[in-house]
């Protein structure tokens, strides 16, 4: 049987004028199974971000092919939802209301989907903030709001692109688990790009490791930890041993580097 | 350490202002200056008394050729902008136009539109229209392209139309920027009926102020002038009361 997402011999050219052009990405074959919790980690610039928007229809692809379930990826698709670096809710609107964007703008009942999106709210732990407005919401409350208008539609694919960059660390790991919950309760298909090697290990099933420019696929590291997970987990050998494998290509091109254990 | 006083804040401007005032009145009492060079606080005053019954129709008049232009001028300016913004050819097209129309004085143009259109209302209205418009063209479309691109990227995800996108988020998340130009050109638009009327008119504030300075009454012109700015900033905090009615998120705080 045919993966869910099959990512074929893919690469990006940037084209500057009067300058050389930059290949962001080369020869990426990458397949993803339904259901399946991928995260991308490797180093700035690698275009893992570039990978991304390319798999939701946002940027087309100089060579190759991506299929979504047999089919050729040429625009945006319902079967995807994003979560970008930054929540991008609007500011006018209040946090219900930006889940529901998704909906209308789909052209779906927003009647129907009220109770879809109050639900993924108290979901994430926004229960009793339907009707503030995003600038009264913390950093990582208003990244949950955004998960949430990612989901609300029910894609059966999620790409998070660095959602939790922008957050302190504390925070991230609280929404690192908090986003495994959801995946567990409501099963999807996730790409999650990060360049923290622990937040990779800890949320993946598989962890795919790019090369820097241009991008290229080093390794695919297999995550058997058991689900599921905690924060505890990092101490066992199974996450070091995953952590040290990622690492080990990551600093492959550059001097012989002391990463402390 | 500095001891915070138990004063409201709007207390402070006031007491400014009234201090100033009685200032001037002093210095008037003090010194022996002509009041057709320099009349005091209660000589204006009472000019403004006596005039009770004229100035209504004055006051009047020249608000309605400020807000008629301002009217008119956004009428106009936030669709252009809009056309600007989504059409390059036009952007290419009128943009220039637009630039060279607002580098000529308007001084200059209120003469011609008196030869072009005559005496009463709207040739006034018209250079209003001419000096309001300007600055809400350029704070509209800036504000229409001034989106997060991650923002233009999330609407896109959704296969949102170039329709949906400019209703859903390009147009609401310009309006604070819409509104910086419309204070701006609400305070130029008194300025601007105020040359329409210097230029040729029978009535309103800056007719006052030319006839009264001609006839050497100084302190019937200052009146005008106090009357102006009074119109001048309850307009402005007016346009700031509509903000803050129609855009609350924008708030800052």
């Amino acid at each position: 049987m045919a993966s869910l997402i099959e990512i074929e011999q893919i690469g990006k050219v940037y084209q500057s004028r009067g300058r050389e052009s930059i290949r962001a990405l080369d020869g990426i074959d990458l397949a993803i199974e339904a259901n399946e919790f991928v995260t991308i980690v490797g180093p700035s610039g690698c275009g893992k971000s570039t990978l991304l928007k390319m798999i939701g229809g946002l940027l087309a692809p100089s060579s190759g092919t991506i299929r979504l379930d047999g089919r050729e990826v040429r625009a945006p698709s319902r079967d995807v939802g994003i979560v970008f670096q930054s929540a991008v809710l609007m500011c006018w609107r209040t946090v219900l209301d930006n889940v529901l964007l998704a909906v209308e703008i789909l052209g779906l009942d927003r009647q129907t989907y009220r109770a879809r999106a109050r639900e993924l709210l108290a979901l994430v732990g926004l229960a009793g903030f339907e009707q503030r407005l995003p600038r009264e919401l913390s950093g990582g409350m208003q990244q949950r709001a955004a998960i949430c208008r990612a989901l609300v539609y029910n894609p059966r694919v999620l790409l998070m692109d660095e959602p939790f960059g922008a957050l302190d660390a504390l925070t991230r790991e609280e929404l690192a688990l908090e986003l495994l919950r959801i995946w567990d309760e409501d099963k999807k298909t996730v790409l999650f790009v990060t360049h923290s090697i622990p937040e990779a290990v800890l949320l993946a099933d598989r962890v795919v490791v790019m090369t820097p420019r241009p991008g290229r696929v080093a390794d695919v590291i297999r995550v058997d930890l058991p689900r599921p997970r905690t924060m505890d987990m990092e101490f066992t050998p199974e996450f070091k041993a995953c952590s040290d494998a990622i690492r080990a290509h990551i600093y492959a091109g550059r001097d012989a580097r002391v990463v402390p254990a | 350490m500095t001891r915070q006083l138990a004063v409201p804040q709007w207390s402070v401007p006031v007491l400014t202002m009234v201090a100033l005032v009685v200032a001037w009145q002093a210095f008037t009492v003090v010194f022996p200056i002509p009041v057709w060079l320099l009349p005091s606080p209660v000589a204006i005053a009472n000019v403004t008394a006596e005039w009770q019954q004229q100035l209504p129709l004055h006051i009047g008049v020249t608000l309605y050729e400020t807000l008629a232009g301002f009217l008119l001028a956004i009428a106009v300016a936030v669709p252009l902008a809009v056309l600007i913004v989504f059409s390059s050819f036009l952007a290419q097209t009128i943009y220039p136009i637009l630039v060279v129309l607002q580098s000529v004085p308007k001084v200059a143009i209120a003469p011609l539109l008196l030869v072009w259109i005559g005496y009463g209302e709207l040739p006034k209205i018209l250079v209003v229209f001419l000096v309001a418009f300007f600055p809400i063209v350029v704070s509209t479309a800036t504000g229409l392209i001034a989106v997060e691109p991650d923002m233009l990227d999330m609407v896109r995800s959704l296969s949102a139309s170039r329709l949906q996108t400019f209703v859903k988020l390009r147009f609401p998340a310009a309006m604070p920027h819409i509104f910086v130009g419309l204070k701006v050109a609400m305070t130029l638009a008194v300025v601007g009926a105020v040359i329409g009327e210097f230029v040729g008119s029978d009535r309103g504030l800056g007719y006052l102020i030319l006839v009264s300075t001609a006839q050497i009454n100084t302190p019937l012109a200052f009146s005008a002038m106090v009357l102006l700015s009074v119109m001048s900033i309850l307009l402005f905090y007016g346009v700031e009361g509509l903000e803050r009615l129609v855009i609350p998120w924008a708030r800052e705080d």
